[in-house]
């Protein structure tokens, strides 16, 4: 079966520095997949490189069968991306984003308020989707980015710290949706510091200084290293690495 | 292409939530207006003179002389013909014509009533000032050393015309400047922010992950503010027509079209930057430094350039503002049309050209 995702020695260079060094990693269909590491380790940048927003400087990869060098504008079709940072319009309504968003995927505009009315009635976004997204709470905010990130339905999500700053309620019902989209056939692509999120990921990678050090199912990762749970499991990998 | 239509209606959308920045926006150019319609006199050097000398004797060949070497005057390139004096004026080969008629050197001795024709360019109002001055003393000086009787009334004297600007008025000259400079900075400056807003918020990188192009956002971020920019101008050539009185006697056809390749450039400088600094507070700072400082000094819009050090004069030859400021003059004040300022025009829609060139190979697709 073809991957979501398959990098092969994946490398990228800013000048002398190299932020991602040599990664190879698969992602099946329909799988939630925690990308982990601290701050810093070359997350965000090895994510922009598979939704095709920078160019790898070495190595190979395909996002949905689509080459990230030769084919980006066929990924972008095809996938959605959620950023740290909090990427709507807080000058317009969170239903102006919405339309926004789905008219440069150039959805139609009946598709798009159908597909805007489904969207508002599963995350639940009712209360909050006709005010300026600048004027709610946060939680609200990452619903109505992760709902725009879902109107073309993409095969494939890109989660880049989703939950930052969200309180654990608004967390766990972020996680709730999440779950039902890998139901629905969704693949996940997540990264997170909350090792809570992180056990909720069928397979877990594990970045630092730009190479991945340890991949595999939280359960077995936790009893190779003989650790309580997968935040000792974590500090251990990481804390290992550096005194070698 | 149409994608580039929903991200115009989305940045008319910023543009009238953010009431404050469009009040800025469109009362900054009419309060620099009437700051600088009631603005300043500065000297002159360099006027082109041509001469039409129809006496022809050693006295009107002394006096010529005289002007010429005063240091205020230098030769025109081209003698204009008698039949029409402004031709000369109009192509800008001179900014006076000294008319010297048959019994002037009679005049000066005999001490006759004799009037020395001196036709002015006025649209340059220092210039034309300073040519009319200049004129009555080094007149009265040449008189004065060529006559026994140390008369201190002369009974010849310049007898000036100034066309295009006739009262010399102040406003007259600074406003096509001031247009200039209004557009280039407003038309730079809101690019360049609305631009950088979108890279520090974030959203920038969102809209980059999906399938619209580079071309397309920037096109489409741009295009509101070419209206803006045109509404600026507009509201400044009003408020200069009905206020100083500042004639328009070309075609507003046209200046809208020299217009549009000048906000062009202004809007390539704004994109530019926007390439260059991180955030908004960097890009308002960037770009003021980059377009009104050379525009107000480099242009011509107060200091002449023919005064300026060489380095400097060849420096302002890629400034825009310098050649359309020519522009501006021409059309408002004398009413030229494009062929006698062909040669502003085509430096004017190089520039535009490079800068456009190179503010879209940087401006690439992929953040890094």
């Amino acid at each position: 079966m073809e991957h979501a995702v398959a990098i092969d020695n994946l490398t990228k260079d800013f000048g002398s520095f190299r932020a991602v060094d040599h990664v190879s990693l698969e992602v099946e269909r329909g799988e939630i997949f925690g990308f982990l590491g601290a701050n810093g380790a070359g997350k965000t940048t090895t994510i922009r490189m598979l939704c095709g927003l920078l160019l790898p400087t070495s190595g190979s990869g395909t996002v949905n069968g689509f080459d990230i060098r030769r084919e980006n504008e066929a990924i972008k079709r095809s996938i959605g991306y959620m950023s740290q940072k909090f990427s709507l319009y807080t000058d317009m309504t969170g239903r102006e984003n919405l339309v926004f968003y789905g008219s440069v995927y150039r959805l139609g505009r009946r598709a798009l308020e159908d597909r805007i009315a489904e969207i508002e009635s599963h995350l639940e976004l009712s209360p909050f989707i006709d005010r300026l997204t600048g004027s709610i709470p946060v939680g609200w905010r990452q619903r109505i980015a992760l709902a725009a990130a879902l109107l073309h339905r993409p095969r494939i999500l890109f989660l880049d710290e989703p939950t930052a700053g969200v309180d654990p309620v608004f967390r766990r019902r972020f996680w709730d949706t999440l779950y039902g989209l890998a139901d629905d056939g969704t693949t996940l692509f997540v990264t997170t510091h909350y090792m809570d999120e992180a056990e909720y990921c069928r397979r877990i990678s594990v970045m630092h200084d730009g190479r991945i050090i340890e991949i595999g199912e939280p359960q077995t990762l936790i009893r190779k290293y003989d650790q309580t749970d997968l935040q000792e499991t974590f500090i251990h990998l990481i804390t290992s690495v550096d005194q070698t | 292409m149409s994608k580039v239509r929903f991200i115009i209606a989305k940045e008319f959308r910023h543009i009238l939530r953010d009431p404050k920045s469009l009040a800025v926006a469109i009362a900054m150019p009419l309060l620099m207006t009437l700051l600088y319609g009631y603005a300043v006199n500065l000297d002159t050097k360099n006027i082109k003179l041509a001469v039409v000398d129809e006496d022809k004797t050693a006295y009107s060949r002394a006096l010529v002389n005289s002007f010429y070497q005063s240091g205020y005057f230098i030769p025109s390139r081209s003698a204009p013909r008698l039949s029409d004096l402004e031709a000369v004026l109009r192509a800008g080969h001179a900014h006076a014509v000294l008319v010297l008629r048959r019994g002037f050197s009679e005049a000066v001795r005999t001490q006759e009533p004799f009037q020395v024709g001196l036709i002015v360019d006025g649209s340059d109002a220092n210039r034309a000032a300073a040519a009319t001055n200049y004129s009555n003393v080094l007149l009265f000086d040449f008189i004065r050393r060529n006559t026994s009787t140390q008369t201190l009334r002369p009974r010849v004297w310049i007898s000036p015309r100034v066309l295009y600007n006739p009262d010399l008025r102040s406003p007259d000259f600074f406003v096509p400047g001031l247009i200039a400079i209004i557009l280039m900075m407003i038309s730079a400056l809101l690019t360049s922010i609305t631009i950088v807003r979108e890279k520090e918020t974030g959203t920038m990188e969102q809209l980059m992950t999906a399938p619209v192009t580079p071309r397309e956002i920037i096109a489409g971020k741009v295009i509101p503010y070419i209206g803006i920019a045109f509404l600026d101008g507009l509201l400044v050539i009003l408020f200069a027509v009905f206020h100083f009185r500042v004639p328009f006697e070309g075609s507003y056809l046209l200046l809208a079209l020299f217009g549009a390749i000048y906000v062009t450039a202004a809007l390539s400088i704004g994109v530019l930057v926007s390439t260059l600094v991180r955030n908004q507070l960097a890009a308002m700072m960037t770009t003021l430094m980059v377009t009104v400082m050379p525009s107000v000094m480099l242009s011509g819009f107060i200091f002449e350039i023919k005064n300026m050090p060489l380095p400097l004069q060849y420096l302002s030859m890629i400034i825009p503002a310098r050649h359309f400021i020519v522009i501006l003059r021409g059309v408002m004040l004398k009413g030229v049309g494009a062929p006698a300022v062909w040669h502003q025009t085509l430096a004017l829609v190089l520039l535009t050209a490079v800068l456009l060139g190179i503010a879209a190979k940087r401006f690439k697709l992929r953040l890094g």
